[in-house]
């Protein structure tokens, strides 16, 4: 599930054919359509509730390019402040040295179970996995990240990693696995919401009471006071953030605010937009150890994992702005039909088609920049104003330069639009071009339209006619008619 | 004013009733029209397919022609979207400072037509006769590319005997993207289904939009589904009258 770079990422099959399964599923299809469209609603709705809707968006993306650009230094002024209030920070480069930093941390302590806070850091390194091999259990406590969990599944979205699951195939999870991690579903389980989630409480519960040791993400960290954030909906994080003695923190670089007051404009932007809700139920926030209260020993871990190198292009750095709200899935037309597991990464949709090919090298995930029409929904809810579709084109034609660099003979592809550009330079060949088409498409044509075709043209013909090419093109109508002599 | 028609390379080749509209439209109002026989395409499958240095000639050579008017009048909200926004990105990027100065002027004299008729006109009420029931589909480059807004219903509702019908999700993209449809082929087609069906639930007699690429896609599927609802792009709609109907 990892390649070198460490970011879970499956890598194969391309996203046109992972697609292809997924729009087959037509369970899966009617659980996306029915999701997306009650939470794209109910975000319209809250963010209309607010005047400054656009004002904030813009001091959202302007904190965080300011912050981008002088990372380094917030991250420094971070260490300093997490250090002076009792805790420690660590630095790893990549995916394995995270890994080895928290499982070292989990052993120091003697335990060999964590409990975990829903966390993306910790999905894209594959941490639960590296902790297994290193003979340690991790046990989600997110609802919908246990059901993932349970069902020996991925999770599909940023926000709802279960979003692809509805509430029958929740509950047969539940009987049929909850029994072999800890305490079994309650006999005669009912798949409404209340009843799932209490089975999932009382599931939870001993795991919480047992615990010794937390991992969580962070949503913010603020260099000014050391004070790590993480805001959630169920409680099920604040637990883990407050009863075991040891807290280690996963944490992406680009996740730094400079100061403790920029935190009063992401909060208002991240709930209206992942959720609709004008506030998220729970903001836990802790700054170092108190001595009497919470985790003896906190331990932060800054994770790079390709951050630095994503950082040095000046048009696709923008994709570490992002908040991890889930707008722009939810407004997706392509994430909308294809699901989350299409993008083969822990991050889908227009985010994970443009955070992914920079954190893994756009030539390892070549399919994902194109996984978009570029209608520009995502850019517009995005609420740190991240310019998703000029980032796709920049990517697509990174793809394309680094496919040239590594292939002896040009594709296809790079072939046809050699062709058409060397058309298209000529005002001359380009109407040789229309009489040929014209020609050809008349051939092809029945009533004026053309139908299925057969090869390289099938993926298009199968669902759509075309029109038979006029005899007369434009051009030639207005030499014919209007060209003054 | 002088102005311009680029007509774009697909409509010269694939909807040459689309620029006959333009000129018919704008001369009715009493505006000549020029239309320069040097201009090929704005370069823009190639630049969203990722082939920026194949973009880049043509990017050159629609400075060139049309650097002499005072406003280029276009049929394509997409078309327009990539003059105004990525030509003088490409060109700060890759173009020698005089062409990038070049193109920076010419960049906001591009228009999409409905933008040139309410913007630069001051004109809604063309004098069209249309008497059918008609939905417009704001396709994405019109709707968050140059934020067209209701220009194009404003023109729509001043035509006589025209009834305007609406799309229950106008919003939604209808999955053409260019060659997306062609390399993700089936998700195109998935996301086209849904915008065939909200057509077909409307009923209208046409359905139109400011881009003809995108009412291939939803005309090829609607054709497919046996569907009589015919596409017809907006201004060929602006030029129908009663002597003269579409
Ligand atoms: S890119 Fe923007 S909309 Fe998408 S998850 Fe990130 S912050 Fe939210």
């Amino acid at each position: 599930m990892k390649d070198d770079h460490g970011l879970v990422w499956l890598g194969t099959p391309a996203f046109p054919q992972a697609a292809r399964t997924a729009l087959a599923d037509t369970r899966l299809r009617a659980n996306l359509k029915r999701a997306t469209t009650t939470i794209r609603d109910k975000r319209l709705e809250a963010v209309a509730e607010l005047d400054d809707w656009e004002q904030l968006r813009d001091a959202g993306a302007a904190l965080k390019t300011r912050t981008l650009r002088h990372l380094d230094h917030h991250l420094e002024r971070l260490e300093a402040s997490v250090t002076a209030a009792g805790g420690t920070v660590h630095w790893a480069a990549d995916a394995t040295e995270a890994n080895r930093i928290v499982a070292d941390l989990v052993h120091a302590a003697g335990e060999r179970e964590v409990v975990k806070v829903k966390s993306m850091a910790t999905q894209e390194i594959g941490l639960n996995e590296a902790l297994a091999e290193a003979g340690i259990t991790a046990y989600e406590t997110d609802l919908a990240e246990l059901i993932v969990q349970l069902g020996d599944d991925r999770p599909s979205h940023i926000l709802v990693p279960a979003i692809h699951r509805s509430r029958a195939e929740i509950r047969e999870i539940f009987e049929r696995e909850m029994g072999r991690w800890g305490r079994p579903a309650p006999d005669g389980l009912g798949d409404d919401p209340r009843a799932l989630a209490d089975a999932a409480r009382l599931h939870l519960r001993e795991k919480f009471l047992r615990a010794k040791v937390a991992v969580s993400g962070a949503n913010f960290a603020c260099a000014d006071t050391g004070t790590v954030v993480v805001v959630e909906s169920e409680g099920n994080g604040r637990m883990c953030l407050t009863l075991p003695a040891t807290l280690i923190t996963v944490m992406g670089i680009e996740k730094v605010v400079p100061t403790f007051a920029d935190l009063e404009v992401f909060l208002q932007l991240l709930p209206r937009s992942s959720t609709g809700e004008r506030m998220n139920p729970y903001t836990s926030m802790w700054t170092g150890t108190t001595p009497g209260d919470g985790p003896r020993d906190f331990h932060l871990v800054l994770l790079d994992n390709g951050r630095t190198a994503t950082l040095r292009d000046t048009v696709g750095r923008q994709a570490l702005a992002c908040i991890r709200c889930s707008a722009c899935l939810n407004v997706c037309p392509v994430y909308e039909r294809t699901g989350g597991h299409a993008y083969g990464s822990v991050y889908p949709g227009p985010i994970g088609a443009v955070l992914t090919p920079q954190l893994v090298g756009a030539q390892h995930a070549a399919s994902l920049p194109f996984a978009s029409t570029l209608c520009g929904a995502c850019y517009d809810a995005c609420p740190v104003k991240i310019n998703i579709p000029e980032v796709l084109a920049h990517l697509r034609a990174e793809v394309v330069e680094a496919k040239a660099r590594d292939r002896r003979l040009p594709t296809p592809e790079a072939l046809a639009m050699k062709a058409a550009a060397a058309v298209l330079a000529s005002p001359g060949r380009l109407a040789a071009a229309q009489r040929a088409a014209a020609l050809g498409g008349r051939l092809l044509a029945r009533n004026g339209r053309i139908g299925r075709l057969p090869g390289p043209l099938r993926g298009w013909t199968d669902s759509r006619d075309t029109p038979q090419p006029p005899a007369e093109t434009f051009r030639t109508w207005w030499r014919n008619n209007r060209k003054q002599p | 004013m002088r102005i311009a028609l680029f007509v774009t390379c697909f409509n010269d080749t694939l909807y040459p009733s689309t620029g006959r509209a333009v000129v018919r439209v704008l001369e009715r109002l009493g505006h000549c029209v020029d239309f320069p026989q040097e201009q090929t395409c704005c370069g823009q499958m190639h630049f969203n397919t990722g082939y920026r240095s194949a973009a880049l000639p043509l990017v050159r050579r629609f400075a060139d022609t049309f650097a002499e008017y005072d406003a280029v009048v276009t049929p394509s909200a997409s078309c327009a979207g990539m003059v105004r926004d990525n030509h003088p990105a490409l060109a700060e990027r890759y173009a020698p400072p005089a062409l990038q100065q070049q193109i920076a002027e010419l960049a906001p004299k591009v228009h999409e037509f409905t933008e040139f008729l309410t913007d630069v006109l001051g004109v809604t009420d063309v004098g069209a006769h249309f008497p059918h029931k008609v939905a417009y589909h704001p396709t994405c480059h019109s709707l968050r590319g140059l934020r067209l807004g209701d220009r194009p219903e404003r023109l729509l509702r001043a035509v006589h005997g025209l009834e305007l019908l609406h799309l229950r999700a106008p919003e939604e993209c209808c999955g053409f993207g260019g060659t997306f449809a062609m390399k993700n082929a089936d998700t195109s087609a998935a996301i086209l289904a849904d915008k065939t069906a909200d057509v077909t639930a409307t009923a209208p007699d046409v359905l139109c939009a400011a881009d003809n690429s995108c009412l291939l896609q939803i005309g090829g599927g609607l054709s497919q589904q046996g569907s009589d609802v015919r596409t017809l792009h907006l201004a060929e709609i602006l030029a129908a009258t009663e002597g003269d109907p579409r």
